[in-house]
């Protein structure tokens, strides 16, 4: 688990393929890394943290997902030991870490403005943390430069902090805060303060680092985009409770309420009523329809059908080969539309007065759009693309 | 605002500088002037500066205010850093309000009560007057101008940089002499200066708390000002006033070539 | 947050606020109501801790009004009383008018020239207090230098050291730049863009300036003001060395009490109606400076 061991980055998502493969907390007797034990914490009477109980594994890349507030910052806080917990425990490696001080937690945080120190160059601050932990000057050197190599600060390393870009502070940020190796790194915000493209490229440079270091990293972010790319697993939290735990493409496809599943993406949702739940499929019945879909409700009750922009297929006429019960086909007629290049999104009103959304990639390079203002179209989905939600 | 002046505003900065500056330059002037009289120029001369050398007493007097000085702004920064420490960092606590008014009173006081004041607890104490009680009290003066110098900088210093050096294994009293305290040096060591400047400079608190042997030289110079005008003080005073100049205008230098640097 | 072992940092200076600033008040209080003797300390009565509970009860039956009903009686100290309030407020007005258009005019300047300008406002304030205003003795008395300057362009000469006037002279030029610092602090701050916004809703300049950089300005008008009356209304220096004989001002009556007549009851007496007094500024400008500070 030497850091420096590869030094040569390349800048490749690893998505799919081995990745998939590496699920410890599907694994019962696999130990977590860190484990918030019913953790709660108030400040002033308001609740920032709420019986949050979640476990984190070594080498994962997990991420806090959620609106300014929802007290994602706070938990990492408590991880760091800033905060104390007025409630729970947190354990790392199964110990409770409760009367550690921050500054002998082998936990390190890459703060949200860097907080790098201004009075020190870049070499300085890299070795801030070595200093501590006793390091002789050589092998803190040496450390010092294989940290520039990894981030690609190679011979800066004499620079004054206020000389540096946005983007090679947040790189100095990252070296600081990985030298010692810590057993899990906390990155709050780490790529709020870059623009959208440079964030981009650091989201991809973060992933092949976490993967080459094989380090565990705990990522804070309000950016849904962001937690998509690089965790694979990401917590959504709301008012100080984790709502939902899980891979991206499960907190994606099958979120589990309305908040998540409006929190990350765009969501279409139909109110009905469950009239049919059986072997994970459910039938539903609204004034704007009959619906099919994935998962279970309870029969007699008000459940919702959650369905993607871009699992929507959009026609221009019925589909003569569908009966009349057919379910997932609605009426509606086009009263906006947003080009995107890739997409094209299609706001679609109904009869009942509600708009609709539905994507459509844009194949071919076609120009003149079939489909404008004021076309009746007809709007179809497969009940596989469809999960039905009951809060 | 960045627009440029207009002929009334460099007319109003102008004036206004002229009023500051003018008594200091007849003093600077008339320092050299031969003629004992201040309306009547008698020719260059340096003799007022021969003469304030050969004045022990006066001379005992710049002495005795250096070390007050120094003594007491020293012990006003030291106190002063802990104050602005406790009242930015602390938090709502039991006595941030006594401290914060304590210090920022203290800031608009009249010397004369406070000097009234003081006196009446080194009587109570029964501590004999003389250098001590001098320094004690310039130190109590100073004290809440330093802590005002230090805690507008500690506000503005972001509290993230203490916390990262605490993650990265300092304890908390470490990560604020290594972090914290080389951040806000500038406005420690201004502070200094301020209190040292300001016990320099003070008469009424130092003739209340002073006793014999601990003449200070404020205190020379307002019995020499009250017997009629010397003009040795001119002599004093422009050696005072090329010293501070000095000091400023290098000080000023200083940051404005570390400001180009960046 | 280390606001807990920040708080640890309060010990010390708390103790030396209480030691050295509020433990005197009292003490100043305490002789307010004492009786003025021939003695060293010359005062009456004092606590006999001999005579343990019994002393501290004769102690306080010595403790009288006495003092406070000779302030009233004697018209001296009522006039120094008002002399000093009005000294002190038509010093701040003419403060505010003065260094207002300084203050303006430094903010209107480059931002190099203006932190020049401000270190030129600075500068004579680190220069001795007692030297500039000896300095003023000498440009103000009868055979000075001002009168050498007006004959020598031909206009009579003025006397006008030791009156009232060289004193307000004196309080404006001390006081100069804690009026200008905390006005071009504020109007430094302000948001050029405000200015523009007005204009371009159809205000003319000075409209502009009346309706937006005056309000916005006021904050730094308070401070300024508070922080030159409340010490001015106490000042000594200036009404003792430029005020002649028949300038009263608290500041100098305390001095007098003191040092001349040995008059300790009556100095803290003088000493205490002056803090009364102020007491209410004071509070305002605490609660502005903890407000800038926070």
């Amino acid at each position: 688990m030497d850091p420096g061991a590869d030094r040569t980055l390349s800048v490749r998502p690893q998505i799919g393929g081995i990745r998939d493969t590496f699920a410890p907390w599907e694994d019962a007797t696999a130990r977590p890394l860190v484990r918030f034990d019913h953790v709660s914490k108030a400040f002033g009477g308001v609740s920032a943290v709420d019986g949050v109980d979640v476990s984190i594994y070594e080498r994962e890349f997990f991420a806090l997902l959620g609106p300014s507030g929802c007290g994602k910052t706070t938990l990492m806080r408590l991880l760091a030991g800033f905060e104390t917990p007025d409630a729970g425990r947190i354990l790392l490696e199964g110990r409770d870490i409760q009367d550690d001080p921050p500054h002998r937690r082998p936990v390190h945080m890459m703060f949200q403005a860097y907080a790098l120190f201004p009075h020190l160059n870049v070499a300085q601050n890299i070795a801030f943390g070595l200093k501590r932990q006793g390091l002789g000057k050589a092998d803190s050197a040496a450390r010092v430069e294989e940290m520039l190599a990894l981030v690609r600060l190679e011979g800066l390393g004499r620079r004054r902090i206020d000389q540096l870009s946005g983007g090679q502070r947040q790189r100095v940020a990252l070296a600081r805060a990985i030298a010692p190796r810590p057993r899990i790194l906390l990155l709050d915000e780490p790529m709020a303060a870059l623009d959208k493209k440079l964030r981009e490229e650091t989201q991809f440079e973060l992933m092949s680092l976490q993967q080459s270091l094989g380090m565990t990293f705990m990522i804070v972010t309000h950016d849904q985009d962001e937690a998509m790319v690089v965790a694979d697993r990401i917590a959504v939290m709301r008012e100080g409770r984790i709502v939902q735990v899980g891979r991206p493409a499960e907190i994606y496809e099958a979120p589990a309420d309305r908040y998540v599943a409006g929190f990350i993406g765009d969501i279409n949702l139909f109110e009905a009523r469950v009239t049919h739940s059986e072997n994970g499929r459910v039938k539903l019945a609204s004034d704007e329809g009959l619906f099919e879909a994935e998962g279970a409700g309870p029969v007699g009750k008000t459940a919702w059908v959650a369905v993607r922009p871009e699992k929507i297929t959009v026609l221009t006429e019925r589909p003569a080969d569908l009966d009349r019960d057919a379910p997932n086909v609605v009426r509606g007629e086009i009263h906006d539309y947003g080009y995107l290049g890739d997409w094209t999104t299609y706001m679609v009103r109904m009869a009942s007065g509600r708009t609709l959304r539905a994507a459509r990639a844009n194949a071919t390079r076609a120009l003149d759009r079939p489909l404008g203002v004021g076309d009746a179209v007809w709007l179809a989905f497969q009940p596989t693309s469809a999960v039905v939600l009951t809060r | 605002m960045r627009r440029g002046p207009s002929a009334f505003n460099i007319a109003s900065v102008a004036l206004g500088l002229v009023f500051l500056y003018a008594p200091i330059v007849v003093l600077v002037i008339y320092s050299f002037n031969d003629s004992r009289s201040v309306a009547v120029w008698g020719g260059f001369s340096t003799r007022w500066y021969a003469a304030l050398f050969r004045d022990q007493q006066l001379l005992d007097a710049i002495g005795v205010t250096l070390r007050v000085g120094a003594i007491s702004a020293t012990l006003a920064t030291l106190v002063g850093t802990m104050a602005a420490v406790a009242l930015v960092r602390g938090g709502r606590f039991r006595g941030r309000t006594a401290l914060a008014g304590g210090v920022y009173a203290t800031l608009v006081m009249p010397e004369v009560i406070l000097g009234l004041s003081l006196l009446f607890l080194f009587v109570s104490l029964g501590l004999p007057r003389g250098f001590w009680t001098v320094t004690l009290s310039h130190a109590t003066l100073t004290l809440a101008y330093a802590t005002v110098v230090i805690q507008a900088r500690l506000a503005t210093f972001d509290p993230a940089l203490e916390e990262a050096a605490q993650d990265l294994g300092c304890p908390p009293w470490k990560a604020f002499m290594l972090v914290t305290l080389p951040g806000i040096a500038p406005a420690v060591a201004a502070a200094w200066i301020l209190a040292f400047t300001l016990s320099l400079d003070d008469l009424v608190i130092a003739s209340f708390t002073s006793g014999p042997g601990a003449t200070t030289l404020p205190m020379r110079l307002y019995s020499a000002v009250r017997l009629g005008v010397d003009p040795k003080i001119n002599a004093v005073s422009t050696l005072l006033i090329g010293l501070v100049a000095t000091g400023v205008v290098a000080a000023y230098l200083v940051q404005q070539r570390r400001r180009a640097r960046n | 947050m280390s606001g807990g072992r920040s708080r640890l940092a309060a010990i010390l200076p708390l103790l030396w606020v209480a030691v050295f600033f509020a433990f005197p008040f009292a003490l100043v209080a305490k002789l307010s109501l004492s009786d003025s003797v021939l003695a060293m300390p010359p005062y009456a009565p004092r606590i006999d801790w001999s005579q343990g509970f019994e002393g501290v009860r004769a102690f306080l039956a010595g403790l009288d009004g006495e003092t406070y009903a000779r302030l009233v009686k004697d018209r001296l100290y009522l006039d120094a009383y008002l002399s000093s309030l009005r000294l002190a407020a038509t010093g701040t007005g003419l403060l505010l008018l003065i260094g207002y258009p300084i203050a303006y005019g430094i903010a209107r300047c480059r931002p190099g020239v203006r932190e020049a300008l401000v270190m030129a406002v600075i500068l004579p304030f680190w220069t001795s207090f007692l030297i500039r205003i000896y300095a003023w003795i000498a440009i103000l008395k009868p055979a000075g230098v001002l009168n050498a300057a007006l004959g020598a362009l031909g206009l009579p000469p003025v006397d006008i050291l030791n009156t009232e006037t060289a004193v307000l002279l004196g309080l404006v030029y001390a006081y100069l730049p804690f009026m200008v610092l905390p006005l071009y602090a504020v109007l430094e701050r302000q948001d050029e863009s405000l200015i523009e916004a007005a204009q371009d809703l159809g205000a003319t300049p000075l409209q502009a300036f009346w309706r937006v950089t005056l309000p916005i300005s006021i904050p730094g008008a308070a401070a300024g003001a508070l922080l030159c009356f409340i010490p001015m209304a106490g000042e000594f220096v200036i009404p003792d060395l430029m005020g002649g004989s028949e300038t009263l001002m608290l500041g100098r009556v305390i001095w007098t009490e003191f040092f001349a007549n040995r008059d300790w009851p009556a100095a803290s007496a003088v000493a205490i109606v002056l803090l009364a007094t102020l007491i209410v500024p004071i509070l305002l400008f605490e609660r502005q400076q903890s407000k800038v500070l926070k």
